[in-house]
């Protein structure tokens, strides 16, 4: 009877500290999210262009200057004008872009899309080839597999993406003519899938359009190719030295002793204990990607949101920009989120 | 040389002595001591090529930017629309742009911007990093958690977004895009100098110092900051390759360095528009981004392996 109990009470404390563990993560993250709004409200009462004047234009009377400087609730204290400017944002209005006169929130959902399908492709190349070759230089250390990844590695780290697309646009368009000079798709392809994923390589596939998703396939291959190269850089690096630091451990030494082979002691015993700081590192190798989305979406004219953050950069287009940067902000922390909820699925220690 | 003696005249004997007299470990003066750790790792930059070549690169880079007059014989904004995008030859050895300036001119005097932008941003940040850094590890309690979510928050912007919108709302202009990289650049610094501070936190000799009645201040500058020292200077050379490209990013995207500022970033931006003409135009700047900011991480990684050993 008093185990019962006993175990009653060591389930509910499991419980507690479980709910307690959930408050404060809920709570890192939310004051994450405000953090991110007091920036991009911050930066939005910095910009140097007077935002009454971007409305009524410059010829306008001083009345009218006031009437829309009232309108517009600059004259109300800053944490009212934070307060309205959050309810602004909960409700998913980011402004007008007056650049395409849209919604920006509905602007950055047509152009979203676009950004997800380059960065997740870029992401499985880079996972997909960094973390292989970071295990093989870690097994095969000192070898000349180590020193080519070395090489690999230090070149994605010190190369400008922006050059490296510039440098494949005139060699692979202009000279060889191998891939198309940027965009997402060939004009003739162009409005004939409507997809659920929005995604064109994933709809044509799901449509059995081939045509489109040849042309899909053919414009993103050299974008996701160098943006997976930046990726393959950084976690080729990590996965190496996470793998050196399994494999320095005894456990190893005991398998190796046993008479186990090369093989499952990587594969069964150091891959497996590696795979949670894969997780993070993939996850941060996703967040670093969006940095290079702006770049090279500009390069190939990719349709995306970097390439929508820098022409409205360009226009001085405040509310996109700002809408843009919280978007990209926000999926940062997503993604974050993310890869700690499936680490709590795939580490049983943080259970 | 009043601590060695023996001292033969000829020159090669001098060198050997002086050598031996660096390595000598039986020191006699702290300055003996001094010379030696810093000869053994000279020693071990020599021995180390790939991080001797990026230290032989950046004492270039120093070098080209101090000496730019002298280098180039033409003016990096004289316009001459008559030789509007030549291709490199003899005279112009980069070729020229489209107002007929010289490139490899327009490169020398860019590395005196790159090294502006990049020595300055590394100047605002690393006192601003540590001390926030070394406060949170040595307060602890809530100083820590308020600091340490600040900086989680920058920390959750991809840095070129975030750089991009300080300097969209600071304005273009190149002290601006000085100002909005270090505003991306120091959180990384703060949490390497938090972790390094907590490692000593509860040292013996901090903790006799706060006996001694030593105020923080005094314990953070005299005691933390020669152990912090090493891994930061590390991380701050590291660090110079990604300010390199991040300044080469807001250039190439129109935000930074303004034309006709002569900045590899920007200059690599309006070649894009004759790319299929003048390939020079992108690929010298790009290639010259490129080398620079690989010697820095070569150098880092062997300053690394010197000074930071239980990193590496």
């Amino acid at each position: 009877m008093s185990q019962t109990i006993e175990t009653r009470r060591a389930a509910s404390r499991k419980l507690l500290s479980a709910g307690r563990k959930l408050a404060t993560s809920l709570a890192v993250i939310a004051t994450t999210l405000l953090g991110l709004l007091i920036i991009t409200f911050v930066v939005g009462r910095m910009i140097p262009a007077d935002p009454v004047i971007a409305v009524v234009g410059d010829q306008a009377d001083q009345a009218t200057y006031d009437r829309v400087y009232k309108e517009m609730g600059l004259d109300r204290p800053l944490y009212v004008q934070f307060g309205s400017y959050l309810a602004d944002i909960v409700r998913l209005d980011f402004g007008q872009s007056h650049v395409t006169k849209n919604q920006v929130a509905s602007d950055l959902a047509r152009v979203f899309p676009a950004t997800l399908e380059l960065a997740t492709l870029a992401t499985i190349i880079g996972a997909g080839f960094g973390v292989p070759l970071g295990i093989l230089s870690a097994v095969r250390k000192g070898t000349w597999v180590d020193h080519l990844a070395r090489i690999v590695g230090l070149l994605g780290h010190s190369t400008p993406i922006f050059w490296i697309g510039t440098t494949v646009i005139l060699i692979c368009y202009a000279n060889l003519g191998v891939i198309p000079a940027g965009g997402r798709i060939d004009i003739y392809n162009e409005g004939l899938v409507e997809g659920p994923t929005n995604s064109l390589i994933i709809d044509s596939l799901l449509a059995r359009e081939w045509d489109v998703f040849w042309s899909a396939l053919h414009h993103v291959i050299a974008p996701a190719l160098i943006l997976g190269y930046a990726a393959m850089a950084y976690l080729s690096r990590m996965s190496r030295s996470f793998m050196l630091e399994q494999l320095r451990q005894e456990y190893i030494l005991t398998a190796r002793a046993k008479g186990l082979g090369t093989r499952p002691i990587i594969w069964r015993h150091a891959f497996r204990n590696i795979r949670v700081q894969l997780l993070t590192v993939v996850a941060l190798a996703y967040c670093g990607l969006l940095d290079g989305t702006v770049l090279i979406e500009t390069v190939f004219s990719w349709p995306g949101l970097g390439q929508y953050l820098t022409s409205a950069l360009f226009f001085a287009d405040m509310n996109a920009v700002l809408g843009s940067v919280l978007l990209i902000g926000i999926i940062s922390i997503a993604i974050n989120l993310l890869s700690d909820i499936v680490y709590r699925f795939i580490d049983p220690r943080t259970r | 040389m009043t601590q060695d003696p023996g001292s033969s005249m000829t020159k090669s004997g001098y060198f050997t002595d002086l050598h031996n007299w660096l390595i000598n470990e039986d020191f006699t003066s702290t300055r003996q001591a001094r010379l030696h750790k810093a000869y053994v790792a000279w020693l071990s930059l020599l021995a180390n090529p790939l991080a001797f070549a990026g230290f032989a690169v950046v004492i270039a880079l120093v070098i080209i930017a101090a000496l730019a007059p002298v280098l180039t014989v033409y003016d990096p904004y004289g316009q001459d629309l008559t030789m509007a995008l030549k291709a490199p030859s003899a005279n112009h050895w980069f070729g020229t742009d489209e107002f007929g300036r010289d490139v490899y001119t327009r490169i020398v005097y860019g590395a005196r911007t790159t090294l502006y932008i990049s020595i300055l941003v590394t100047v605002i940040v690393a006192p601003i990093g540590f001390v926030i850094g070394a406060s949170a590890g040595y307060l602890g309690g809530w100083v820590d958690v308020v600091l340490m979510r600040v900086t989680d928050i920058f920390l959750s912007f991809p840095s070129l977004v975030l750089a991009l919108a300080f300097s969209a709302a600071l304005g273009p202009g190149i002290e601006n895009a000085v100002i909005a990289i270090a505003l991306t650049i120091w959180p990384p610094i703060a949490r390497l100098a938090r972790a390094e501070t907590l490692t000593f936190r509860n040292a013996d000799f901090v903790v006799a110092a706060e006996l001694q009645g030593a105020r923080m201040g005094r314990i953070l500058l005299r005691h933390i900051v020669p152990l912090c020292a090493p891994s930061i200077i590390v991380r701050l050379t590291l660090n110079m390759s990604s300010i390199i490209l991040t300044a080469a990013g807001l250039g190439f995207l129109g935000l930074g360095a303004q034309p006709p500022m002569a900045e590899w970033g920007a200059m690599a931006a309006a070649g894009r528009k004759y790319l299929l003409d003048a390939w020079w135009l992108t690929t010298i700047p790009g290639l010259a981004i490129l080398v620079v900011s690989l010697a820095f991480n070569l150098f880092g990684d062997g300053l690394r392996d010197i000074l930071d050993p239980r990193n590496a």
